[in-house]
């Protein structure tokens, strides 16, 4: 009843004086970030990246009444992968290459737009020009540029604050990931894996912009780690950190994903694991400290960069409560590892591969023989792309199921040589994925105990969207043809569904306006916006 | 060759001390053997699955030809294999370095100056065979005239090899492009259809039947829906045309190169 209070006197506020500056997003705000579901102040929903709205007034029941309240059309700039950012009414995007828009969210009608013009000689090897949200802390939002900057606007207005060059874009660093506000920092992740640039993650102090810490990703020479690099090779080792990461208050860690190691496909140059590429790895946040890191893949040949997003979840396992932290990787393995002290607790594939015989009770693959990319082409699942990639999984604390899209693939894995060459692509080879029939897609509930697929809805291809579940028992989730649909989340089974004209590839959220559920989602260059 | 372009920094280290005029004459040789080689095994690894070995076509257009529609030059040309042909099958090959989309180049170039492969039997006859005994024109449209059932056939010499033609003459469901994928559907009202898969998305289905008549369907509302990987609606012509017909026939369509 108190939670139904809360969500009334957000509401009241919105509607009575929208004009004001309604109350700081503080820290306190974000971490509590369940109790005000009218609201989504992170980039996957509250720290522990649930990507779970706990608002229930769109139902099983009455989800089939689902329709468009409002369509926003960016005009131009490429395919939306932006996640929203809502607070108290206002809707925060971002479009590419360069540009943050603030919307009013009951009418979809602009009332700022900031751009940063991208430089002629822009450098995104690997990826598509892309952004994937802003982080909101404050009064202040932020925001990363392809052409690594990281930028404070105000969120009333869009006025910078201030705007930081924090890497070298010729040499490939690029940012398409939503920072993370925690406390009084900036929490920033860098894209540029197939640059053979050396990953990193940042701390920026929220208010003046000062870079509090940064932790390479790739150790330095002396450093433990060091050691798993052949030669120079951890110079150019890539492991970047281009996905948002999780925070857990009681720990103070931040625990982040990182990349392949580079180049991608010849492993030939860095024998060795390669650490900290691959890996999850929990960072002390005061300190950038590296606390401790769990490997996915070592020494991947693959370019199953282990990003995706960690979901932090506190469950009885085998009688003992534990904080653990899940992922569905790209290798199509899921894990379940201790996070207070990285100890592996269990893994199964929840999507086809042929690449591992298991995972040891050490957490470390067992390889199977000649699955190493081949200049004639080798055949493997899953595809490059993995078995799922940047878009979210959601989890429901309801369900106690882990929601992930899932890419049912295979490729053609190629090796080639490469030398390093700085701001030019550093591959070592490729992959001709197979597509059409021989492809597939889905929506699976994995048990967050054990990774065991309790159903799946499977889709026409393989997706590039993440998926939403929410206290009404729903998931959402889209297709690459443009689907954007609801299942009900204890089943599976298909409720309503919505064609939206173009590829749906970016994570739905949901929000309230005038009190009523919304949900969002972009498609193509336009984020829909619907409810009852 | 994948070997020789390693060789820029490994293993001449202990020639260089010895003798490095040696090595300035090894390292042109390899650069331009380098050239010739690589870009052919990087066609057959990454290109002839499509375009055949030798660029001589396939599902894929024959390259053994001077002029390429979409490549007028060298720019326009590395541009088609990196970024693929939008609203096509070809795919663009971002894996694929700067020099080896240069080697790949040079080496379709290479391909130009090649004799083309010469065409079996007789395109007059096998235009006889088409509008005849083959009655093709019944479900295939060419320069505006014909049924519309089946694919347009007024380009398919440029964008299909001689293989590719005969295969689909003897084996039609063998290569089935995504939007004649032969498709089987039943109602909940017991009404069965059979078409292309015009279109298909996660819960709706675009069929076009036999008729040509157009179907839009919910998938959940299907009692029954399959498809039919390695059909085709397409007859195959093996026994009923003689290997000879076959050869005109197949003549006659790669002779089909006029823009619609």
């Amino acid at each position: 009843m108190r939670h139904f209070v809360l969500v009334i006197a957000w509401s009241l506020c919105a509607s009575l004086a929208p004009g004001l500056a309604l109350g700081q997003v503080t820290y306190e705000r974000i971490l509590n970030a369940d109790k005000e579901p009218g609201n989504w102040l992170t980039y996957s929903g509250n720290y522990s990246s649930h990507r779970y709205s706990p608002l229930d007034a769109i139902t099983r029941d009455n989800v089939a009444a689902l329709r468009p309240v409002w369509v926003f059309q960016t005009g131009g700039g490429g395919s939306l992968e932006t996640s929203p950012i809502v607070v108290d009414g206002i809707m925060y995007i971002t479009q590419p290459p360069g540009t943050v828009i603030a919307l009013d969210g009951r009418t979809g009608r602009t009332l700022w737009s900031w751009s940063r013009p991208m430089p002629e000689k822009l450098l995104t090897l690997g990826f598509p020009r892309t952004n994937r949200g802003v982080a909101i802390l404050g009064e202040t939002l932020y925001y990363g540029t392809l052409d690594s900057h990281v930028v404070a606007l105000d969120a009333s207005s869009g006025a910078v604050r201030w705007e930081k060059e924090i890497a070298d874009n010729a040499l490939g660093y690029s940012i398409t990931a939503a920072p993370l506000a925690v406390k009084d920092k900036i929490i920033v992740g860098i894209s540029g894996g197939e640059a053979g640039v050396r990953g990193f993650l940042d701390a920026y102090d929220a208010a003046t912009g000062e870079r509090l810490w940064r932790l390479w990703t790739v150790p330095g020479e002396g450093e433990p780690g060091n050691e798993t690099w052949g030669g120079d090779s951890w110079k150019t080792g890539g492991a970047t950190t281009w996905l948002t990461g999780s925070y857990d208050p009681d720990t103070n860690l931040l625990y982040w994903g990182t990349g392949n190691p580079a180049p991608d496909w010849n492993g030939d140059s860095r024998p060795g694991d390669n650490l900290y590429s691959c890996s999850l790895i929990a960072v002390d946040l005061d300190t950038g400290a590296l606390e401790w890191h769990f490997q996915f893949t070592p020494h991947d040949v693959h370019d199953w960069d282990a990003n995706q997003i960690p979901i932090l979840v506190d469950a009885n396992l085998g009688g003992e409560t534990r904080k653990m932290v899940a992922m569905a990787n790209r290798n199509a393995f899921f894990y379940l590892i201790d996070r207070t002290s990285g100890e592996f607790l269990l893994a199964n594939p929840y999507s086809k591969q042929t690449w591992a015989k298991e995972i040891d009770e050490t957490g470390r693959p067992v390889v199977l023989p000649d699955t190493e990319p081949t200049e004639e082409g080798n055949f493997l699942w899953p595809s490059l792309q993995g078995a799922t990639n940047w878009f979210s999984p959601s989890y429901s604390p309801r369900t106690k199921m882990l929601y992930v899209a899932v890419r049912e693939m295979s490729s053609y894995y190629f090796k080639a040589e490469s030398e390093y060459e700085p701001g030019t692509s550093f591959l070592g080879g490729g992959e001709r994925a197979l597509q059409g029939d021989d492809a597939a897609g889905a929506i699976r509930a994995l048990d967050i105990l054990t990774g065991e697929v309790k159903w799946e809805f499977r889709q026409h291809s393989p997706p590039w969207a993440g998926v939403l579940s929410t206290a009404g028992d729903l998931v959402f989730a889209g297709t690459e043809e443009g689907n954007f649909f609801a299942l009900d989340a204890e089943s599976g089974e298909p409720l309503w569904h919505f064609q939206t004209g173009d590829d749906v590839r970016s994570n739905p959220i949901a929000f309230e306006i005038d009190g009523k559920q919304h949900i969002a989602v972009a498609s193509g260059q336009v984020l829909f916006v619907f409810g009852l | 060759m994948l070997g020789l372009r390693a060789a820029k920094h490994q293993p001449f280290g202990g020639l260089l001390m010895r003798n490095a005029f040696l090595l300035a004459f090894l390292v042109l040789l390899s650069a331009s053997a380098w050239a010739q080689t690589s870009g052919n095994q990087l066609f057959d690894s990454h290109c002839a699955r499509c375009h055949g070995i030798g660029g001589t076509g396939g599902e894929g257009p024959s390259l053994t030809r001077l002029v390429l529609r979409h490549a007028g030059d060298d720019e326009a040309l590395s541009s088609v294999i990196v970024n693929g042909i939008p609203n096509s099958d070809m795919p663009g090959n971002w894996m694929l370095g700067t020099n080896d989309v240069k080697a790949v180049a040079k080496y379709v170039r290479s391909l130009g100056r090649a004799e083309e492969e010469p065409v079996p039997g007789d395109a007059d006859k096998g235009r006889r065979l088409y509008e005849g005994k083959g009655a093709c024109n019944i479900c295939h449209i060419v320069a505006g005239e014909g049924g519309v059932i089946g694919p347009d056939l007024s380009n398919i010499g440029i964008v299909r090899g001689l293989a590719h033609l005969r295969e689909a003459l003897v084996t039609p469901g063998a290569n089935v492009a995504l939007n004649y994928v032969v498709v089987t559907a039943r109602t909940k009202d017991g009404e069965e259809l059979k078409g292309h898969r015009v279109n298909e998305d996660s819960f709706t289905v675009q069929l076009r039947d036999e008729s040509g008549r157009y179907h839009s369907l919910d998938k959940l509302e299907l009692a029954s829906f399959e498809k039919k990987i390695g059909e085709s609606l397409m007859p195959s012509y093996e026994g009923e045309l003689t290997p000879e017909e076959l050869d005109d026939l197949v003549s006659y369509l790669s002779s089909m190169r006029g823009e619609p």
